[in-house]
């Protein structure tokens, strides 16, 4: 079989592409280093399939950080290069346009953007380009699928230039300052009023305010839809959804399958939240409060990364950013850690040392809490008052930032400074918000539905046999004295290693005070990762930092909801 | 023509790249986005205590920090 792979420039649109070749679903957003990993798909050329790679993007062959590593061990596979370039910098492009070609692999040019450039005033000769490279070039528009029957048509004219080697790097740049004048012609622009607008959101003190109105017009787009959907879509599907499962409950008669299925019945009816079955609360905790907020979050998400504000983001806040450690760029782990910690943690992976990775993946894994974590958060503190949920958001925040500037200052090795390439503005399409928020949910409800169900499943047979009641005894001295909670909660903290949402659902049943939930989900959200975060992390930073990590986490939840109970319970009040 | 260093030109200033010190992986990098010797940039922003400045070469604009700044040398002017 061969295997076609996609290489290019950071954000030249090789994630479309991909999609577009393959109808496979990649995400794609308008900032270099959306894609960390690579993905494959199969499409079928004539008789035979053709394997096609998509690389995360790389300026050169000589890497910087470990997602272009990863584009760069993938030209060995390849028996085909499709070297993907964006139109409007044709000549920063071309620099790993010619170290490709020298290679001696065959190459054909997917010119990208070409829209764009023509609305920018650029003009490009694809035929005298063609002949200077020595491939074939073909301009195409991936948002829109222009030209992309060309380019697979003319897959197996893709070949190997015969162009004389050149020495090094400066002699490449040389030779593509020589490319880029014969072909190209660029019509002069004017400083418009879009441009000074556009200007502003990267300017210090224009920018910060823009910033605040930006991310809190999305906050408050997320709680509006989120509670629209509970309100308008699954609340009433729940309500409906009362009488199979009443019927269901009646007929099963009281037993172990019922509590497993159907779970305790509170003062006689199903209580979704506290019933604890998986019929019940393992379908209405995924869907009836996590999901509404889920679909709301992405959307925002894919708003946010498309329109290409997140790199001027990283920009004005990457003073904060580098004295914790990283630098502007570590505002994605923590945006994507919002959604999910497991993406959020992924994404570290675009920062250039090992320090700025250990220090953005444990911040992220110990301090953001994700988005269905978030929701429970809402869902159980939201009666008693924006108050305490603010207190669970201020206290992470402010450990975020305590952490941060303790392993900034502890952990040993380099904090490059921020480089980062700025991509246009441009409008979102609704059809790609609405396809990368179907694939963000969609790997959401893979991911979390059948965890919660092994987790109901779990809690149950742990209460039959008798575990709970007797590590609620045991721990219960520590748990009263530490964080002013009842043993019964330590089956809750437990839970919250196969899902975080789950767990914060089963303290609704204890009965705990407003103060006593506020510890509770605080500790939830610090002690320890989801088992999904918890496999990234081992994987993205080795044994060794993970154990370090872990450590850390420990440590953090124990001082933090000590202090929280000093804080709201006092030293010896509050518990039962 | 003087010669200054990048770091010293003023939000809205205009500039010809002179030459860029440093180290190879230093010059490789800022010329994979554009920022080579002769090209004209403008200061877009410059962010206090010591924080990046924003380029903008050929349209496109660039993030850099401080002391990225400190070894690119430019005249004012294009």
């Amino acid at each position: 079989m061969k295997t076609v792979v996609l290489m290019g420039d950071p954000n030249v649109g090789k994630s479309v592409l991909f999609s577009r070749l393959t109808g496979l679903d990649v995400i794609a957003s308008n900032y270099p280093g959306t894609t960390v990993d690579y993905s494959k798909g199969k499409i079928a050329l004539g008789q035979q399939t053709t394997e096609i790679i998509d690389a995360p993007g790389t300026y050169s062959l000589e890497p910087t950080n470990r997602a272009e590593e990863v584009a760069v061990s993938l030209l060995d596979k390849a028996d085909v290069i499709v070297n993907v370039i964006d139109a409007t910098s044709l000549e920063r492009c071309l620099l790993l346009t010619v170290q490709l070609l020298e290679r001696r692999k065959p190459v054909i040019i997917a010119l990208n953007m070409w829209d764009e450039a023509q609305h920018l005033g650029i003009h490009i000769n694809v035929h005298d380009l063609e002949g200077l490279l020595q491939v074939p070039v073909v301009p195409t528009v991936a948002i829109t699928g222009e030209g992309i029957k060309e380019l697979v048509g003319r897959l197996d004219e893709a070949r190997v230039s015969e162009r004389p080697k050149l020495g090094g790097e400066e002699q490449i740049w040389t030779e593509v300052g020589h490319i880029v004048r014969k072909v190209q012609t660029m019509a002069h622009r004017h400083h418009s009023f879009a441009d000074r607008l556009t200007d502003a959101t990267v300017k210090p003190v224009t920018g910060l305010f823009a910033a605040a109105v930006i991310l809190s017009a999305l906050f408050w787009l997320i709680r509006v839809v989120g509670e629209g959907l509970i309100r308008y879509g699954f609340e009433p599907l729940f309500n409906l959804y009362r009488i199979p499962i009443t019927a269901l409950s009646d007929w099963l008669g009281p037993g172990f399958l019922h509590n497993v299925l159907v779970g305790t019945l509170i003062e006689g009816k199903v209580d979704y939240v506290q019933s604890m079955g998986i019929l019940t609360t393992g379908l209405f905790v995924p869907f009836g409060m996590v999901l509404p907020y889920i679909i709301a979050f992405y959307v925002a998400l894919a708003l946010l990364e498309d329109t290409g504000y997140l790199p001027r983001l990283a920009t004005v806040t990457d003073n904060v950013f580098h004295r914790l450690g990283m630098h502007g760029h570590g505002i994605i782990p923590v945006l994507l850690g919002l959604g999910c910690n497991v993406p959020g943690v992924l994404s570290a992976r675009t920062l250039e040392t090992r320090k700025q990775r250990f220090i953005a993946a444990t911040l992220v894994s110990v301090t953001i809490p994700c988005m269905a974590q978030s929701a429970m958060i809402f869902g159980v503190l939201g009666h008693y008052g924006a108050g305490f949920i603010l207190l669970v958001y201020g206290t992470l925040t402010a450990v975020f930032v305590l952490l941060g500037l303790l392993l900034n200052s502890t952990t040993r090795g380099e904090c490059p400074e921020l480089f980062l390439d700025i991509p246009p503005y441009r409008r979102p399409s609704p059809r790609a918000v609405t396809k990368k928020t179907w694939m963000r949910v969609r790997w959401f409800l893979a991911e979390a539905v059948p965890f919660l169900f092994v987790g109901v499943l779990v809690v149950n047979i742990l209460n039959a046999i008798g575990v709970t009641d007797h590590l609620a005894r045991h721990m219960s001295p520590f748990m009263t004295v530490w964080f002013g909670l009842p043993g019964a909660a330590v089956p809750a903290l437990l839970a919250g290693f196969l899902r975080k949402d789950l767990a914060v659902g089963m303290l609704v049943p204890l009965g705990l005070t407003p103060q006593q939930l506020t510890i509770a989900v605080t500790v939830l959200a610090l002690y320890f990762p989801c088992v999904a975060t918890f496999a990234v992390l081992l994987k993205e930073l080795g044994v060794r930092d993970m154990l370090k990590a872990a450590t850390i986490m420990l440590l953090t939840a124990l001082i933090v909801g000590g202090f929280l109970r000093i804080v709201l319970m006092g030293v010896w009040g509050g518990a039962p | 023509m003087n010669t200054i260093f990048l770091v010293e030109l003023q939000q809205g200033e205009e500039a010809t790249i002179v030459a860029l010190h440093g180290g190879c992986g230093f010059q490789h990098r800022l010329r994979s986005v554009g920022l080579k010797e002769g090209k004209t940039l403008r200061m877009v922003a410059r962010h206090p205590l010591a924080g990046p400045l924003v380029v903008e070469v050929e349209g496109r604009q660039i993030t850099i920090g401080r002391g990225m700044v400190q070894k690119i040398t430019v005249t004012r002017g294009q």
